[in-house]
């Protein structure tokens, strides 16, 4: 190993003794504002690959597993959200859709994949409909989908932590995730949100509020 | 003496954690419990209206008045008491919101689920005797 993993291995191990000692140490570490640490791709990488077997190990379908991997994101998706809040200058919350949108595209994705989403649009169609485009979503990179399950895209996770921030933002929707090819980003992820009639009902007496 | 009745409340309405700091009579402890739980409508009404976090006094009851303070992920602090300062009542909720937080993110914590430890009992108690009573 080079230096600096092994560097990096060491630190975590002894962050790893701290915690486990007794809850209080939880309660006052300064986890929210210090910090910024990253992880090492190969080893989230590893954990991903196992998490998408362990599933597949326990489903019978493939919408069964993008349901599951769903849930999994669900999990980190409340704790980033609560996390990069914090540590804004203002702490605030959103609760209109567009705002939460934005939100989601700079911030949460900077602290996730360190860039930003690469763009958000409506849908034309449909005015519930909001898409969060990635062009080459790094946590992906290394997860090859066999021809036989083309329909499965293991952005599933991602919409997972996305559906959970628009829970907690008091706009519920449908979140999925959809592989759509292009010019030179063959795994380019589009997020595809359908929010729910009483979100948009809501956002169009807001809007008429504000008006006014 | 003052007595204040504070609950974490979650994003299904149950209650996540409950304390009570000062004095305390017991036939009251259930009128507070319900006059929080009255609250909970009012601070949905509010939380519309504003970005911010802390929404100050949402209800009043006879002479207590009943401080809401809302984390981005939705949960709700609430804090029952009588006529107090408003910015103490501001700077605990902060810290109260920074304790949750770090709650969160133990990773066996499921969202809205109680908080059953002790050392977060303590922490709030600290807190309490620092900024309220």
């Amino acid at each position: 190993m080079t230096s600096s993993q092994q560097q990096q291995v060491q630190s975590m191990l002894r962050l790893d003794t701290k915690q486990s000692k007794r809850s209080t140490l939880l309660l006052e570490q300064p986890v929210t504002r210090q910090r910024r640490d990253k992880v090492s791709l190969s080893a989230f990488a590893f954990l991903f690959a196992e998490m998408i077997r362990y599933t597949q190990n326990r489903v019978l379908g493939i919408q069964d597993l993008e349901t599951k991997l769903n849930e999994l994101g669900q999990r980190v998706g409340v704790r980033v959200f609560e996390l990069t809040m914090s540590r804004e200058k203002t702490v605030r919350r959103e609760t209109r859709v567009l705002q939460m949108l934005v939100y989601i595209n700079s911030v949460v994705w900077r602290a996730l994949f360190d860039k930003p989403a690469d763009s958000l649009e409506r849908s034309t169609e449909n005015e519930d409909e909001y898409m969060i485009t990635d062009n080459e979503p790094d946590i992906l990179k290394y997860i090859s989908v066999p021809k036989e399950m083309a329909s499965f895209s293991p952005g599933a996770f991602i919409s997972g932590i996305v559906e959970s921030i628009s829970v907690c933002c008091q706009c519920p929707a449908r979140v999925t995730s959809h592989v759509v090819p292009a010019e030179g980003m063959p795994v380019r992820t589009v997020i595809l949100l359908k929010f729910d009639k009483e979100v948009m009902e809501r956002e169009r007496r807001l809007e008429a509020g504000k008006s006014k | 003496m003052a007595t204040f009745y504070f609950a974490i409340v979650g994003t299904n309405d149950s209650p996540l954690y409950e304390a009570e700091f000062g004095a305390q009579r017991e036939e009251n402890k259930y009128l507070q419990q319900f006059v929080v739980h009255a609250a909970l409508d009012l601070v949905d009404d509010a939380q519309f209206m504003t970005n911010a976090c802390y929404l100050k006094t949402v209800d009043r009851y006879n002479d207590w008045s009943v401080s809401a303070y809302v984390t981005p992920s939705n949960i709700r602090l609430m804090l029952l008491h009588e006529a107090k300062a408003e910015e103490a009542i501001k700077s605990f909720f902060t810290a109260c919101h920074e304790l949750y937080m770090k709650t969160l993110l133990n990773p066996f914590y499921q969202p809205n689920a109680t908080i059953q430890s002790q050392a977060f009992d303590i922490k709030v108690h600290t807190l309490s005797k620092k900024y309220l009573l």
